[in-house]
């Protein structure tokens, strides 16, 4: 990848219409292959299903106390997991089961910590913010707002320090980008030349603070500019946009360029939280989102009219998602919980 | 005073305190995460925003170093802020700035500068939190010299002690027991919680009435042992002590530093028995300091060791809560325990 400009400090990108002279990086888009189509459909789609069944459970007092769902995000974790290899990590805040599921982490498992049992990816200790799996190089799942970028960092020192070609994927939102140990991690990153793509999920809103309520500089592909960090503005709501720039980015680290920023422009549909009524927010402006920019709905049409896919070959994957989760959903309900015994393991004695 | 009263919630009595600190002192400034514009996490600043404006209540960015950081500079030029840390789990980004230089400021300057500053964060567990907002951090502010520490257990007492900390001349970090916020929970998750409108504790005094720090309460009189409690715990112990019939004196330390050493003295000497309880972990916990005073101080009065009930010594887990949290049967068993000697 050629050293490129960074990206304007005024306006938002639009990836509308973009020319096949534009790079990944500045908002271009390469078409999907069929086969991409499909699977970054299957993929969304199980997420968007998984958080609907999530939110369903908690409702009905199966999951308790914090859940935050993804639905709407699912273009971004999708993307960028298509342009990874194995090995590269993976690490998120609290709003994370759209990444574990990317990551081929196991819908039931994530399903059965959620409602806290033993077959949960963290035995049922960790909850819907803290889970991880080694096998999937996925760090977490961290509730402390902020504190992955300094681990995430972290890791792809230690992928330098092997010299193993890995790269680490670091996710975070708008509100956690004003934490001061996310620009430490910056200053390390740039001083040190890691591989990691740094990728703030900017949905608009940190919980009820909207970002330019709290954000002096709302543009974030602009915050690792004063130490050298190229940024780029990327629609998270065209997976094939967050693909393109992803492939690109993660090449930039893999070839020893250091490290990269990457704002996703997305939105959550959600309240921050299951107990959150998101009143600070009109539901215009969701539904506008929602009918307008729906990741799914752009490639579901897409397939259509390629004619990659029938409307009865998609309900067909569709209903095999819905068995996924469903399976998921009992499996999380009928596993017992963890015995007493297990509050005493995993610690320090 | 007029000596009216209106009955509320612990949120309510807390928002009712900034309302009035805010009124009667322009130098009161209030912020926080989602503080503003929201009205908090919790609701506790909801509507100041609206009635003082945006420069007295305010939104700030997710940044608890940078908030307490700003707040401590803003209370040496003797503005009075009262930041909120939007759980007590959040709070450690910000620990230095309280440890360093909010704790040392009035000792490292000779007495000409402090920092008259409240630090409000709900703490404790039951509410399905988990290790990331579950915790009572208590005891590592307990241990820095240089601050005070509060922990109201009702309406009535968040009110007036809230406003006694706005008024105070050095930091105050103020622990709302967050499962108190609705109703006096006692540890009985599977009853419904009686709210606080039920409970003499809700009806609040409506003009300014500050409770002084430092000064613990009786919630109960009893001649068998003295249950030292804070917080959540006060209704635990409540609880224990009517399920196992003990003549239990109950005392709210309300503030644990100033600790209102005389009120713990008086209690134990009389009843010549100890049961410390505490939610958060039990080793270093502010337990093992009240029980190093208790025996310090009525060491010829005690007819059995100090007991310690406290969450155990783990992060605070997902599932199993219940087994975790202190409840009335484990502060029932330590009664009993305590008055076989
Ligand atoms: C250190 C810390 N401060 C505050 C919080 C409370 N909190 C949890 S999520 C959140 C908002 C974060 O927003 P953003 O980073 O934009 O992520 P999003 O929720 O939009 O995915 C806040 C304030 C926390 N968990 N940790
Ligand atoms: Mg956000």
């Amino acid at each position: 990848m050629a050293p490129r400009k960074q990206s304007g400090s005024t306006s938002r990108k639009t990836t509308r219409g973009s020319t096949a002279t534009k790079s990944g990086l500045e908002g271009g888009i390469t078409d999907f292959s069929k086969d991409q189509e499909l699977d970054s459909y299957r993929e969304m789609l199980l997420i968007r299903r998984f958080e609907e069944k999530a939110g369903q459970l908690y409702g009905m007092g199966f999951i308790g106390g914090f859940c935050h769902l993804y639905i709407g995000q699912e273009a971004v974790v999708v993307g960028m997991q298509m342009a990874l290899k194995p090995g590269d990590e993976v690490i998120t805040g609290y709003r994370d089961h759209g990444h574990m599921l990317a990551t081929g982490m196991e819908a039931r498992g994530v399903m059965a910590e959620l409602t806290g049992r033993r077959g949960g990816y963290s035995k049922g200790k960790g909850g819907s913010m803290h889970m991880f799996s080694k096998e999937k190089h996925f760090y977490g799942g961290h509730g402390i707002v902020g504190a992955q970028v300094s681990l995430g960092t972290g890791l792809a020192f230690a992928n330098r320090y092997r010299e193993n070609d890995n790269v680490s994927l670091t996710y975070f939102g708008d509100g956690a980008a004003n934490q001061g140990q996310v620009y430490e991690s910056f200053n390390m990153a740039a001083l040190w030349k890691l591989p990691v793509v740094y990728i703030i999920e900017n949905n608009r809103y940190a919980m009820g603070t909207s970002t330019a309520r709290a954000s002096a500089q709302a543009d974030f592909s602009l915050r690792g500019k004063s130490f050298g960090i190229p940024g780029y503005q990327v629609d998270g709501m065209d997976v094939r946009a967050v693909h393109a720039a992803g492939m690109e980015a993660v090449e930039h680290c893999r070839s020893g360029k250091g490290p990269l920023i990457l704002e996703m422009l997305t939105y959550r549909y959600r309240g921050h939280s299951m107990s959150d009524p998101a009143k600070y927010r009109s539901k215009d402006e969701v539904q506008k989102m929602r009918s307008e920019r729906d990741p799914i709905e752009q490639v579901k049409a897409r397939i259509l009219e390629k004619k990659y896919a029938s409307e009865d070959e998609l309900k067909q994957v569709d209903k095999k998602i819905r068995d996924i989760v469903a399976d998921s959903a009992d499996f999380a309900q009928s596993d017992p919980e963890p015995d007493v015994s297990e509050l005493y393991t995993d610690i320090l004695l | 005073m007029s000596g009216s009263t209106t009955r509320m919630t612990m949120i309510e009595a807390i928002r009712t305190a900034h309302d009035l600190a805010m009124e009667r002192d322009d130098k009161v400034v209030v912020f926080g995460e989602d503080v503003g514009y929201f009205g908090g996490v919790f609701r506790c600043t909801a509507g100041l925003q609206k009635k003082y404006g945006s420069h007295r209540c305010f939104d700030a960015p997710i940044n608890e170093s940078g908030i307490v950081g700003a707040a401590i500079g803003m209370s040496t030029y003797g503005l009075k802020p009262v930041v909120e840390i939007q759980f007590a789990d959040y709070v450690y980004p910000a620990y230095d700035q309280i440890v360093s230089e909010a704790a040392r400021m009035r000792h490292r300057s000779g007495g000409q500068f402090t920092c008259p500053m409240v630090i409000r964060m709900p703490t404790g567990g039951g509410i399905f939190g988990g290790q990331t907002h579950s915790q009572s951090p208590e005891a590592l502010f307990t241990h820095v010299s240089g601050l005070k520490v509060v922990v109201p257990s009702s309406p009535y007492d968040a009110k007036g002690l809230l406003l006694s900390a706005i008024d105070d001349p050095d930091p105050v970090i103020f622990l709302e027991p967050k499962r108190l916020y609705n109703g006096p929970f006692d540890g009985h998750h599977d009853r419904p919680v009686t709210p606080w409108k039920n409970h003499p504790l809700g009806e609040v005094p409506d003009g300014y009435e500050t409770i002084p720090l430092g000064k613990a309460a009786i919630r109960r009189e009893g001649s068998e042992v003295t249950i030292l409690a804070y917080g959540t715990m006060v209704y635990v112990a409540e609880a224990a002590a009517k399920e196992t019939g003990i003549d239990a004196e109950i005392i709210d330390l309300r503030t644990l530093l100033p600790l209102d050493i005389e009120a713990i003295t008086e209690s134990v000497k009389k009843t010549g028995r100890c049961v410390v309880i505490h939610e958060a972990t039990r080793t270093s916990g502010f337990g093992a300091e009240l029980s190093a005073t208790v025996q310090e101080a009525c060491f010829y009065h005690l007819e059995a060791p100090v007991l310690r009930v406290t969450g155990w010594d783990t992060p605070y887990p997902h599932a199993q809560e219940w087994a975790y949290f202190p409840g009335p049967d484990r502060v029932g068993r330590a009664l009993r325990e305590v008055m076989e000697d």
